[in-house]
């Protein structure tokens, strides 16, 4: 069954379309995380999800029920927020307890729910205590056990994690991710980070200039992109984005990077249509397909294809050292084991997986191979 | 300044210091002047108020002691029973209202309306008037035989009464009107201002968590305003107690000396009367009031600070 169903989902402010028409189809149970850069609009679907604020048109349906025109509360959905936006005047008991409060829920019933929430997240020492007293981990306890207290049919998150500092954040980032899996909620979770999308989704949503991109699972979004700004977007350091031509060798068609003294040719994907052979492309590589020599990839017991390209630039960053280098005159990322030291300007030689090798229209920008 | 004396140790190491210190001469000469003479003016009238109301001055300060005589006489006077016991009520009547009031118009003007910024103006513009103006001007409208009673019953209602500015027991009541209508929308500003600061994402959560408009004005965001509320309370009142022009222009302190305040009665024993010493007494007695206000507010104030910083 569908937790969240969008359809045709437009918002406009004043002559700016902030969103170009939305379709989204959330399995229940899914973790599905909108991710994009700011002002993307993002954070303006989830307030339309929540009823926060109102769409110029589309349909909004919630567990199988339109609630386009229904007040944020009729909704049975549950927010937390960047801030936690927790009620500064009440003690963590009264904020848990409140939404149950204007909901008129008898008071032995809250008890228990508060009791069961309170054991959950290990805040029952808290619960006497004003937000003011709290730090920011605590605090954002709090705020997902005033959410998860209501047990709703779909959990919003806006950017929960982005005002913790780093540690806590990945740690986090965890129990988010275990809490989905033992309550098995419906999750519509908003961030800017790409990693936080690939670490916790079970689907994303890459956005960008509030259009949906790309609506896969991680793997997908991340070896199959489709488009050039999912490319960009996801990873760290991103995809390299390579202008190139496609040239026919007999059956084989080949991507040719370059021209004269360094040219570089790469076997391009099977699924390349004959239509594209002559033309030229846009070739994406993971960085992490570039590697030192003696790499296998994957399965294969047998080198692989190598390349000899010029170091431009190293910097190790402890668990694996990131190399600039020149292909065909451009300059791509690779990633090679930390204790492979390179001189700065001098030629390396370098393996290459060419399996995940992934191929553009430079018109469209879309995923062709 | 002699430069050939670099070579010696105790010249370099002097030179940064006095350099800098040089340098900030300019600001230290502006700064003390100002500084000196108000605190001069605050310090040594105040100092020298109160050596007066020790002493036994009538029309000109002379030197003396008499103890707390001034004192004694002042409290035993039925004007200043009079006073206080105004002063406890319109102090009242004046700062409850008036804020609530300034509330009420902050939160009204709160809700997203046309026009915000013409009406904000108009509600705040009482506030750059003067007082005696405030005054003159509600003595009109007050007034039985020409304000607001005649209009009504020029109109035709004409059993119509509004006579509180003549009427002994109600008169005081004309001033806290007046009084409203010239401190409100300054109230206004300020709890409009600490209305505009609750966090958006506060007030989505209660939207989400079901909160009708009553409660999310009572539970959620009224809480997070009350240190606005009590510095507007504080403000108001020391606006209370040191009124003076306001009574002054309306009434008069009358009818009678029904709507005597303590600074009106200051000025009747200082300059109709010609007892400074009395006037004096007053007045201190008047400033240890105002401290009652001040002082225990500043300690709160110090009190949250310290806690915040500990927190």
């Amino acid at each position: 069954m569908s937790a969240l169903v969008i359809r045709d989902l437009r918002k406009r402010f004043g002559t700016t379309d902030v969103l170009k028409g939305i379709d989204l189809d959330i399995d229940s149970g899914d973790f599905t995380v909108l991710v994009g850069p700011s002002g993307c609009g993002k954070s303006t679907l989830l307030n339309i999800i929540a009823g926060l604020e109102t769409a110029t048109s589309g349909e909004i349906e919630i567990g199988g029920r339109v609630v386009t025109a229904v007040p944020p509360k009729d909704r049975d959905i549950a927010m937390v927020f960047q801030t936690y936006a927790l009620y500064p005047s009440m003690t963590v008991r009264q904020n848990i307890t409140f939404g149950m409060e204007c909901r008129n829920v008898p008071k032995a019933q809250q008890a228990e729910a508060l009791e069961r929430v309170a054991k959950l997240l290990q805040i029952e020492p808290l619960l006497a205590r004003k937000p003011a007293q709290l730090s920011g981990g605590q605090r954002q306890r709090v705020a997902m056990g005033r959410a998860l207290v209501r047990d709703p049919k779909l959990f919003l998150f806006d950017e929960p994690l982005s005002n913790l500092d780093a540690k806590l954040r990945v740690e986090m980032r965890m129990e988010i991710k275990q809490l989905h899996a033992r309550i098995g909620a419906s999750i519509v979770y908003v961030t800017h980070d790409q990693i936080e999308a690939m670490t916790m989704a079970t689907r994303i949503a890459v956005m960008n200039q509030g259009e949906v991109q790309q609506f896969a699972d991680p793997d997908t979004v991340y070896n199959r992109p489709a488009n050039l700004f999912v490319a960009r977007f996801m990873g760290a350091p991103p995809m390299n984005t390579i202008p190139a031509t496609l040239e026919g060798e007999g059956d084989r068609p080949v991507v040719v990077i370059g021209a004269g003294e360094h040219v570089v040719r790469l076997p391009a994907p099977p699924s390349i249509g004959r239509e594209w052979l002559g033309k030229s492309v846009i070739v994406g590589i993971r960085p992490e397909c570039i590697a030192e020599p003696t790499r296998l990839f994957g399965s294969s017991t047998a080198a692989g294809l190598t390349i000899t390209a010029p170091v431009e630039m190293t910097e190790p960053t402890g668990a694996e050292t990131i190399v600039v280098l020149r292909l065909g005159g451009q300059k791509v990322l690779g990633r090679v084991a930390p204790d492979i030291r390179l001189a700065n300007g001098a030629l390396a030689t370098f393996a290459v997986d060419t399996r995940k090798l992934c191929l553009f229209d430079p018109q469209t920008e879309r995923l062709i191979a | 300044m002699s430069v050939s004396t670099l070579g010696t140790p105790s010249a370099t190491r002097l030179s940064p210091a006095i350099l800098a210190g040089l340098k900030r001469l300019p600001e230290w000469l502006v700064i003390w002047v100002p500084l000196l003479l108000s605190a001069g003016h605050v310090v040594v009238f105040t100092a020298w108020t109160t050596w007066i109301s020790f002493t036994p001055s009538t029309l000109v300060p002379v030197d003396g002691w008499v103890g707390l005589r001034n004192y004694t006489s002042v409290l035993g006077t039925r004007n200043w029973k009079i006073a206080f016991d105004n002063l406890l009520l319109f102090g009242f009547g004046f700062v409850v209202l008036t804020a609530l009031v300034g509330l009420l118009l902050a939160i009204l003007i709160d809700q997203r309306i046309r026009g915000e910024n013409v009406l904000r103006s108009i509600f705040l513009y009482p506030m750059a008037v003067s007082f005696v103006v405030t005054g003159t001007v509600w003595s009109w409208l007050l007034n039985p035989g020409m304000g607001v009673q005649k209009l009504v019953n020029d109109m035709g209602w004409t059993s119509f009464r509004f006579d509180w500015l003549v009427d002994r027991d109600m008169a005081i009541w004309t001033i806290v009107i007046a009084g409203i209508w010239q401190s409100s929308g300054f109230a206004m500003a300020l709890f409009l201002a600490g209305l505009r600061s609750v966090e958006a994402d506060l007030i989505k959560a209660a939207q989400i968590d079901g909160a009708g408009p009553f409660r999310m004005y009572t539970r959620v965001i009224l809480p997070t305003l009350w240190p606005i509320v009590v510095a507007v309370m504080v403000i108001l009142l020391q606006f209370a107690i040191r009124t003076f022009d306001l009574v002054r222009a309306l009434t008069g302190g009358g009818p009678g000396i029904a709507t005597q305040l303590p600074a009106l009665v200051i000025y009747d024993f200082m300059f109709q009367r010609g007892h400074l010493g009395r006037g004096s007494a007053a007045a201190v007695m008047m400033l240890l009031t105002l401290l009652g206000v001040l002082l225990p507010y500043g300690a709160w104030k110090y009190y949250m600070r310290r806690r915040a910083a500990n927190a």
